[in-house]
């Protein structure tokens, strides 16, 4: 029994060992050895990564990632994070590339490698029922606004504009405790908001303010792994040049964005 | 105040230590208040899971069989069950299908808060714990004794009061402080349903500064020294309890 449990220790150790040295080759190598790329993406962010009735994660963002797999010709799998943990599970080396609706800011870039151009925008709004009537950020000092743990803009929210932030851990809890009344609106980033106010089972619902902190998102690849972000540059350029994004927006029923429209001007 | 604060802002630049929970004022308000939370929702949660504790097994001694049914099906119902579940289960089940109060910004919410649940819900679990710790108690107490009170026109509460809880107390000791320490570690999952306690605050903290090692640090030492302010009281309290001869 003991001789098992040293082998195993002994076994551990060296497949740890073999995996921190194919973390200093280049990761493309690693990803077509192994025949699958890893992706880390959203599995609770409707229409930009979540779960089909069968379980299956879809959106706008995994087909992106697909598109990534077809080019370097291996198989997909894809991993769902959440925002408090996406970066950690890429540093960590438990997905090679992150396509999860992440805000691309200074103090993210680093930690993890953040690839030029922005593949994506998007801004804060809150979701709110109708008949409150909120016309301005400011309505919301003092109210208990749902959000979602790890969330940038949770700080801003209740430091500019007093909201007492109640943040749960995934959009499924927050759209019930917004549901349920336990806070006058949700806090989220108005691609997603937008998304809802379609579903008929929101129509009691709006999004009733200006947008704010219109940032780019940014997809991301390990620290220092710079073949890989170069040839997700390559496709990055390569989607907004063939107006993919544009193509991808309308299939999963989003108005296109100004800032799609615009990068596919800028590369067309 | 504002020279140490200022200390750990150059740490940051110097070295990347960041502990912006120490420089930054907001955070700091924040941490604070988690940790408040914290010891607020554990001295809540000890005190009546102690109570449930203490009456519940006065209910199991009780000679009515549905009473006895009633407690076993509590006990059997909140110890089976992973304290998380039970936390989402009151807050987001059984706290919508409660009548709805007016609130102040014109709409209508549950009568419950997170927190009013978290306590509600954590107070259940460990006087689930707490009940079977203290029949153990009672049991360790020599029937000679009851028999002897009952000799002596004792009623039946007045023997648990006077007689079975104070010697019963003194057993248990030991096994409560391992519960009511655990008590303590399990508020964390509070943070599921929102209740802005130590580690949601560590949570947001670490998501806005991406500090997480910095955070586990903090988080770790902190509740190392929460719990064992916990422990030191009550050993003292243990030995203030001990009397010469018994146990």
């Amino acid at each position: 029994m003991k001789f098992k449990i040293l082998k195993t220790i002994a076994v551990t150790a060296l497949i740890s060992s073999v995996s921190v040295t194919a973390g200093i080759a280049d990761i493309l190598d690693t990803i077509k050895e192994r025949g699958t790329l890893i992706v880390g993406v959203k599995a609770d962010y409707k229409p930009y990564g979540f779960l089909d009735s069968s379980g299956t994660v879809i959106g706008l963002e995994p087909d992106l990632a697909q598109d990534v797999a077809d080019k370097l010709g291996v198989a997909i799998e894809y991993v769902p994070v959440v925002s408090s943990n996406r970066m950690q599970f890429l540093e960590q080396g438990k997905i090679d590339l992150m396509i999860a609706t992440m805000t691309d800011k200074p103090d993210r870039r680093k930690v993890v490698q953040i690839v030029d151009p922005n593949y994506y925008s998007s801004g804060t709004n809150v979701l709110a029922l109708k008949s409150l009537g909120l016309k301005d950020w400011n309505d919301l000092n003092g109210k208990p606004v749902c959000g979602i743990q790890g969330a940038f803009y949770n700080k801003a929210t209740s430091q500019n504009y007093g909201a007492e932030i109640v943040a749960f851990k995934g959009t499924a809890e927050a759209y019930s405790a917004l549901k349920a009344g336990n806070c006058a609106a949700f806090v989220y980033d108005d691609s997603a908001i937008v998304a809802k106010t379609n579903d008929p089972a929101w129509s009691d619902y709006e999004m009733p303010l200006a947008t704010i902190d219109d940032a780019p998102w940014g997809l991301a690849v390990g620290l220092g792994e710079d073949n890989f972000a170069a040839l997700m540059s390559e496709m990055i350029t390569g989607w907004h040049k063939s107006g993919r994004i544009l193509e991808l927006e309308k299939k999963w029923g989003v108005t296109n964005t100004p800032f799609a429209k615009e990068m596919h001007d800028k590369y067309k | 105040m504002d020279f140490i604060f200022e200390w750990f802002r150059t740490l940051y630049s110097e070295t990347g230590v960041n502990l912006p929970f120490i420089y930054d004022e907001y955070d700091r308000k924040r941490m604070a208040e988690g940790l408040l939370t914290t010891i607020w929702l554990s001295l809540i949660c000890l005190f009546f899971s102690v109570i449930i504790g203490v009456i519940g097994a006065w209910l199991q001694g009780s000679s009515l069989k549905w009473t006895r049914r009633i407690v076993n099906g509590y006990i059997q119902l909140f110890r089976n069950t992973p304290p998380l579940v039970q936390l989402y289960f009151f807050y987001f089940a059984i706290g919508t299908l409660l009548p709805r109060v007016e609130n102040d910004w014109g709409g209508t919410s549950p009568m419950l808060g997170s927190f009013a649940w978290a306590a509600i819900s954590l107070s259940f679990f460990a006087g689930a714990f707490n009940v079977e710790i203290f029949r153990s108690g009672i049991e360790a107490v020599p029937k000679s004794t009851v028999e002897a009170a009952e000799a002596l026109g004792f009623s039946r509460l007045q023997i648990y009061r006077d007689i079975t809880l104070p010697l019963a107390f003194r057993v248990v000791i030991p096994a409560m402080n391992n519960n009511l320490v655990n008590l303590v570690k399990t508020t964390t999952l509070a943070y599921a349903i929102a209740v802005p306690e130590m580690l949601y605050e560590a949570n947001q903290i670490w998501s806005d500064n991406v500090n997480v090692t910095e955070m586990m640090i903090f988080l770790l030492l902190a509740y190392f020294v929460l719990v064992g302010v916990l422990v030191a009281g009550m050993n003292k309290w243990e030995r203030a309890m001990k009397i010469p001869g018994f146990g």
